[in-house]
């Protein structure tokens, strides 16, 4: 068993057990409320540069399979669990969490109070952190010193995006993905509705995508603070008003800023699988997963061609928008769940609706 | 939605009485939901048969009654009060039968009282099998392959086509009464035959037996606005095949991935939604281990044993919110009661593991069938949280109260390996524990998979805990390794046995070194939001969240798990307790292990503990509280026992000190007391072996009453009327030692009576004093009891008060106490003290309108029953008459002999009330589910010496229209007496026997006083379960046959010819 240290920004240290790879390393540690799915969890591009906490402390206890995946490798600095199961149990299991982890040379931690850990970060906000192995080089002071003097994080989404464009192909509408990190998850739904689907970098320009001739734009999620992905933000304009748009995520708070409004970070973020919304419309609430650090600014939007169409149950933040004129809506959670509740699986069925009833007003 | 204004009185359905597969979860959920009604400002009537319960008190709701939940005692209040809708879902399958009853006879619709929460059709879509296979269908959810069937032939077709094994679930029926898996031919006669009897519309589902499967468990929620949550999925322990409320049971599900979680959720909500109901539902999946293939097994369309334990699991208070959405509101409007900041419309994220484990009545039924199966025999459960499993696990075997403190047992060293695979492979209650030594005799997980199908997981779990005993005993004294067995939640009473030392040993080392316990908080969220809730657990981790307050508290115990003798009353009186000393301006702090309890509902206390009640546990909350003392006389026995080793512990007992509660309890010094007080009791003597007790029975005379000292619930007493049968019971009965003395008193028999006093230390108030309808020698909990004493003159009833009176004083007795008196030749003896909160509080209290256990505590707290407002000696008594009516669960424990005697057997009560004792017996036996007809057959067998008395009993039957039938010798002396008697055959003649009587419905009531039921083989004993298993009333005290003559005698006009004029011969 080797000792390691997670060492947290305020000088807070967990002694705690090693497991994945040996390296040291450093990220944004969050946590996130799920019970089940730590496999799409830790393969969720939007956790690019971030150290994962799972609330729920038993983890590992069904392994790792082949399917379950959101990307293709994990974009995680470090996972933090209470207990790590050694001895997976369902008939999908290929290989067991800690196997995993090592083969992707991601570092993880066990054994720590990691309720005492989400309550510091309940308080505190999303902190910086390190994992490190324990030995007596270990000099705190001087990691907190270095922690404290690490600039954020400010290319997320480069890390994740593809480098080029590949088809993902359908005999029905074609859809244009704009991947900023994308979850699987998006194109499993995309491909289950028959789509015609081009996946294309974070960078890809309005022209060259109207080019294509898509039926509709799937502006996907991805990690980080929006108003760093200038690029697609300027992308995003120059889209609104020629073709159906549906945002996920970052791409919903991409296309708020592209519209004029701006965004925040939040004190620890929502990340869960539990997380009540509200649809303004319908009145009806749904239960949704989430990932996300930032939100909209609701008093932004008073300013432009938006309104809000869901809010958030518990702190009333902005879960999606539409566009007033344009066959726009974006949603801040994830309908395509993987992990978590399924109940908003239909916005994909709205968004082919929305595509189908562009078509016919074009050649009504 | 907000709230509907159109209604204003709602009336609430209670459950009854505790029975298996019903306790005490009801009177959690019942309470719950009238206070939330109250709180929204509607007008809330209340009918509940049973007495012993918080949801009976008259705060809790406008108007209550303590009535018979019959279709005739309801309809009477539904005409007098007209409410404006009834809520049926909150009281169990008791409520819903009840509304299904009512609405059939039209009365509803009627009077237009709307029902709530779930609509008619729901519960008959949901119960009714033919159309939930139906909606089932509809919804694509797949069903195991079944068939409905009204009759045998139509079984055997089914199975004739799918084979065996098959399922049997009887239609309507609580807890899977009369249901169970068919292997062959004879299996299915049996029990398609029970099950077709016990369902109220002669409804059977034969179903493709699907064991092995996993079995999952969702509590689901729906508002009218059609949002729908689920509030926590539960795994259980044991595969498919043995009914969940027999299970051992963990939350959340540990073996689902996300898929198989999510897939499952979905099928869940879409049921609630189909099912339109508005309130809370539990989902019952069975998942295949080995693909994506489930079946949905059953739905409740109701609160129910899982919801509440739900509710205690993630602290989301699923009966209260139902209540609130039945009125109109919805999940997105109502604030979640734990965190006061976010909204009820969320699904609980929590951050620890809960484990339930059932808590059977196996230890006071030994010849009860130990096997589990589809239908219900636990009487009751404990719960524990814990941040590993194998914590949770073990927590919560020693919350259990059976003596044990880890995953083994007793002299398991010597069972055959052949056995223990045995019991492994057909699931017991003990399968835990087999399990325990299995491994430790180095069975492979895999080989104990292969026998239980029990998920590899879990037995990888239990492996643990077991290699960990090995390590604990290679690595003795070292402090690594105790935190680690801490962690996994070894008791320290285990440890010291590894490591050959002492508990106290252990307990001091761990203090030296740190390692003690943190409490965490059930908060409904894992910590996302800050929370109020003051309910915390507690286990091996860095951070407490469990701070001290200011203000001075105390610590009251509770009863831990529901079981026979120890049932919801104590609970009750613990919520009372608790109540009066926040009253009195302190911090009132529980300890309970009980999930299905109110005194375990977060709201009740200003802190809950859910821990273990065993004196480490304990003391390491009195360690952090620092409490000015513990309160230990409401939690029943199973506090009172803690009692001294908190005090070494250098803890304060409040109330009765132990001194004294040892003086009552320890037989020598009790009887050196009363004989100080001059007060009489049975001549008897305390025996440390065989051979003391068949000395002291030689002087006394036979029939002498033998028992272990310290029990509840009359465990292992009995009345011997022999040298031959004292010395079975020496052998078999008891371990007699120095350490557990063994209690041999002179049997007298005569009218029982028991008194139940408040003591300050100088005033006594005695509420009342109550008679029973069973002669002595029946154990109080069984015994109809009648308030007020019917019997007694007004100088024996100053005697009573008189003993009562000075027994308090001499006893020194400060908060409750019981006492047993039996009133024999004119002449009065104490039977029994109980230094304590008693079973009769509750029907006393309610009875009286003295709140017993609030004043009792108060006077524990300094504060004398003058100064509270209340005179001392008796009370005035009440006018009319109440009685209590025991209620068993028999027809749910095969081959446990139902015969009436000193060791208790009922699992509930219920009270009847009116102006007559007729009138109130009538209603008590109408509310404990006894048909009374007012003509009939009815059925004798009685041992020789009671005939003479029978003989008046039968004459009085036939008077009143009954036909009389008795076997051979009983029928002789009946026809000598001029009771014209039809005669039927022993068991095993030829020609119409007995049994055929009984089976074919022949007789509406039996009378058996024959054999002593010890030997199943015995023919009484036949007679008596083949009653039990047709459902025919049978009755083993002639008392109990005369209480019930009377009131068909009250009933019924008599048929006497006119009197002849007697023609003199002179």
């Amino acid at each position: 068993m080797k000792k390691r240290l997670l060492i947290l920004e305020d000088g807070t240290v967990f002694n705690g057990i090693a497991f994945g790879s040996d390296k040291a390393s450093q990220g944004e540690v969050v946590f996130t409320t799920g019970m089940t799915g730590y496999q799409e969890t830790l393969s969720d591009p939007s956790f690019y540069g971030q150290i994962v906490t799972l609330t729920y402390p038993l983890i590992g206890n069904y392994g790792i399979n082949r399917d379950d995946f959101e990307g293709i490798t994990p974009a995680i600095r470090g996972f933090v669990v209470r207990e790590l199961e050694e001895h997976p149990s369902n008939f999908r299991c290929d290989m067991t969490l800690n196997d995993y982890l090592k083969s992707q040379d991601i570092p993880g931690i066990e054994g720590i109070d990691t309720r005492k850990l989400t309550r510091i970060i309940r308080s505190k906000g999303a902190v910086r952190a390190i994992l490190t192995a324990a030995n007596e080089e270990v000099n705190v002071e001087d990691i907190v010193a270095q922690l404290q003097a690490t600039p954020l994080i400010t290319h997320h989404v480069r890390e994740v995006s593809p480098k080029a464009a590949y088809p993902s192909p359908g005999r029905g509408k074609r859809v244009v993905v704009i991947d900023f990190g994308m979850k699987h998850g998006i194109l499993r739904e995309l491909n289950k509705r028959d789509c015609d689907v081009l996946v294309v970098p974070y960078n890809t320009s309005a022209e060259q995508i109207l080019a294509w001739h898509p039926d509709g734009i799937m502006l996907s999620n991805g990690p980080g603070n929006p108003a760093d992905v200038t690029e697609g933000i300027e992308t995003i304009k120059n889209l609104i008003g020629q073709v159906p748009i549906f945002g996920i995520c970052l791409g919903h708070q991409l296309f708020a800023l592209a519209s004029g409004a701006t965004s925040f970070k939040l004190p620890f973020g929502h990340r869960g699988a539990n997380h009540p919304v509200k649809d303004l419309r319908t009145g009806r609430t749904e239960l949704t997963s989430q990932n996300h650090g930032y939100a909209i600014d609701p008093e932004s939007l008073a300013n432009t061609d938006l309104e809000i169409t869901h809010i958030a149950l518990n702190d009333g933040t902005v879960e999606g928008v539409r566009h007033k004129t344009y066959p726009i809506f974006t949603v801040q959670y994830h309908p395509e769940a993987s992990p978590g509740p399924e109940d908003s699986n239909h916005l994909f069925d709205e968004f082919i609706d929305m595509m189908e009833a562009e078509k016919e007003k074009k050649y009504a | 939605m907000p709230k509907r204004t159109d209604i204003n009185t709602i009336l609430v359905i209670g459950s009854g009485p505790i029975v298996i597969g019903q306790a005490a979860e009801f009177d959690y959920a019942g309470t719950q939901a009238c206070l939330s009604l109250k709180e929204e400002g509607y007008r809330v009537i209340l009918i509940n048969s049973n007495p012993a319960t918080i949801m009976t008190d008259t705060e809790i709701a406008d108007k209550v009654y303590i009535e018979p939940i019959s279709l005739e005692f309801v309809s009477r209040i539904l005409r007098k009060e007209r409410p404006d809708a009834l809520l049926p879902t909150l009281g169990g399958q008791t409520g819903l039968n009840m509304a299904i009853e009512l609405h059939e006879s039209g009365i509803l619709d009627e009077l237009g009282i709307e029902i709530l929460g779930t609509k008619l059709d729901a519960i008959h879509k949901a119960e009714d099998r033919d159309l939930f296979r139906n909606l089932m269908y509809e919804l694509g959810a797949p069903v195991p392959e079944s068939d409905i069937i009204h009759n045998l032939d139509e079984a055997k077709r089914f199975v004739e086509k799918i084979g065996y094994p098959v399922i049997v679930r009887p239609a309507f029926t609580l807890g899977g009464t009369g249901g169970g898996i068919c292997n062959n031919d004879q299996e299915l006669e049996e029990i398609v035959t029970s099950g077709l009897k016990y369902s109220p519309v002669t409804q059977c589902l034969l179903e493709k037996s699907i064991a092995g499967f996993k079995e999952i468990e969702y509590e689901v929620m729906r508002d009218a606005a059609d949002n729908a949550i689920v509030v926590c999925s539960m795994e259980n322990f044991d595969p498919v095949g043995i009914h969940t409320g027999d299970s051992i049971v963990v939350a959340p599900a540990q073996t689902l991935s996300d898929r198989e979680y999510q897939m499952l959720r979905n099928i869940s909500l879409d049921i609630i939604r189909a099912l339109k109901i508005e309130g809370g539902c539990n989902v019952q999946l069975a998942l295949d281990p080995n693909s994506f293939q489930y079946y949905v097994i059953e739905v409740n369309p109701r609160v129910s044993r899982s919801s509440a334990l739900a509710s205690k699991a993630t602290g989301y208070p699923i009966a209260k919110l139902a209540a609130k959405i039945a009125v109109g509101l919805t999940l997105d409007e109502i604030k979640n009661p734990v965190t006061g900041s976010t909204y009820a419309c969320f699904e609980p994220a929590i951050d620890y593991i809960v484990a339930k484990i059932p808590r059977w009545p196996f230890d006071k039924f030994e010849s009860a069938k130990r096997n589990l199966g589809t239908q219900m025999k636990a009487t009751g459960e404990v719960m524990a949280l814990g941040r590993t499993f194998e914590e949770a696990l073990l927590k919560a075997v020693r919350s259990l109260e059976t003596g044990h403190v880890h995953i083994e047992m007793k002299n398991a060293n010597e069972l055959t390996d052949a056995w223990i695979e045995k019991r492994i492979r057909k699931a017991g209650d003990e399968r835990l524990f087999f399990i325990g030594e299995a491994l430790r005799r180095g069975v492979t997980i895999e080989q104990i998979h292969d026998w239980s199908a029990i998920d590899l997981w879990f037995l990888k779990k239990l492996e643990k805990i077991v290699a960990m005993e090995s390590t604990l005993t290679a690595n003795k004294n070292d402090k690594d390794v105790l935190r680690t067995a801490k962690r996994l939640g070894f008791a320290d009473k285990k440890i010291a046995e590894l490591w050959e030392t002492t508990q106290e040993a252990v307990y001091t080392f761990r203090k030296e070194q740190g390692i003690i316990p943190v409490y965490k908080m059930v908060d409904t969220c894992a910590a996302e939001f800050e929370s109020q809730t003051p309910y915390f657990y507690g286990t091996y981790e860095e951070e407490n969240e469990s701070v001290r307050s200011d203000k001075q508290s105390v610590v009251v115990l509770g009863s831990g798990p529901i079981r026979i003798g120890q049932g919801v009353e104590f609970d009750y009186a613990t919520v009372h307790s608790v109540w009066a000393i926040q009253e009195a301006g302190y911090e009132a702090i529980i300890i309970n292990s009980n999930p299905e309890t109110v005194s375990t509902d977060f709201s009740i206390s200003d802190k809950l503990y859910f821990e273990p009640l065993t004196i480490e546990d304990v003391m390491h909350i009195i360690d952090l509280e620092q409490p000015i003392g513990v309160v230990v006389q409401f939690g029943g026995q199973t506090a009172i026992n803690l009692a001294d080793k908190l005090e070494a512990n250098g803890v304060k007992i409040l109330g009765t000190t132990l001194e004294d509660i040892d003086r009552a309890e320890n037989r020598d010094k009790f009887e050196q007391a009363l004989r100080e007080l001059a007060i009489p009791q049975p001549p008897g003597d305390t025996a440390t072996s065989a051979e003391g007790a068949m000395a002291i029975a030689e002087k006394l005379g036979f029939p002498v009453l033998v028992r272990p000292s310290y029990v509840l619930g009359g465990r292992a007493m009995e009345i011997v009327y022999n040298m031959e049968e004292l010395a079975h019971y020496m052998e078999h009965a008891v371990e007699a030692s120095p350490d557990h003395p063994v209690l041999v008193d002179r049997y007298l028999t005569g009218q029982e009576i028991e008194v139940d006093a408040i003591c300050d230390g100088e005033n006594v108030l005695i509420p009342g004093i109550m008679e029973h309808i069973e002669r002595a020698g029946v154990h109080s909990g069984d015994s109809i009891s009648v308030y007020p004493p019917q019997k007694l003159t007004d100088a024996q009833k100053e005697t009573l008060v008189d003993y009562t009176t000075r027994l308090a004083k001499g006893l020194g007795i400060v908060g409750l106490m019981n006492i047993q008196y039996v009133l024999s030749d004119g002449e009065i003896y104490v039977i029994e003290v109980n230094p304590r909160s008693s079973r009769t509080v509750p029907f006393l209290s309610k009875i009286t309108n003295i709140p017993m256990a609030n004043i009792a505590t108060k006077a524990i707290l300094g504060q004398t029953i003058p100064a509270q407002g209340y005179p001392t000696g008796l009370a005035d008594e009440q006018p009319g008459v109440f009685v209590k009516v025991p209620v068993f669960s028999f027809a749910k424990l095969r081959r446990v002999d139902i015969t009436l005697g000193p060791e208790m057997k009922s699992t509930g009560e219920v009270m009847g009330k009116d102006a007559t004792l007729e009138k109130a017996l009538y209603k008590g036996l109408v509310a404990a589910g006894t048909e009374i007809k007012t003509y009939g057959t009815v059925l004798f067998t009685v041992s020789d010496k009671d005939k003479e008395e029978a003989i008046a009993i039968a004459k009085r039957f036939s008077t009143v229209g009954y036909r009389i039938m008795a076997t051979e010798g009983t029928a002789r002396s009946f026809e000598a007496a001029g009771v014209q008697t039809d005669v039927v055959e022993k068991i095993g003649a030829k020609g119409k026997t007995l049994i055929d009587v009984i089976q074919n419905g022949e007789a509406q009531l039996v009378v058996n006083t024959l054999t002593k039921g010890k030997q199943p083989a015995r023919d009484g004993f036949r007679i008596r379960r083949e009653s039990v298993e047709n459902g025919v009333p049978c009755l083993t005290s002639l008392d109990t046959a005369e209480a019930m003559l009377r009131v068909i005698e009250s009933m019924t006009f008599t048929a006497e010819e006119m009197p002849k004029a007697e023609v003199q011969h002179s």
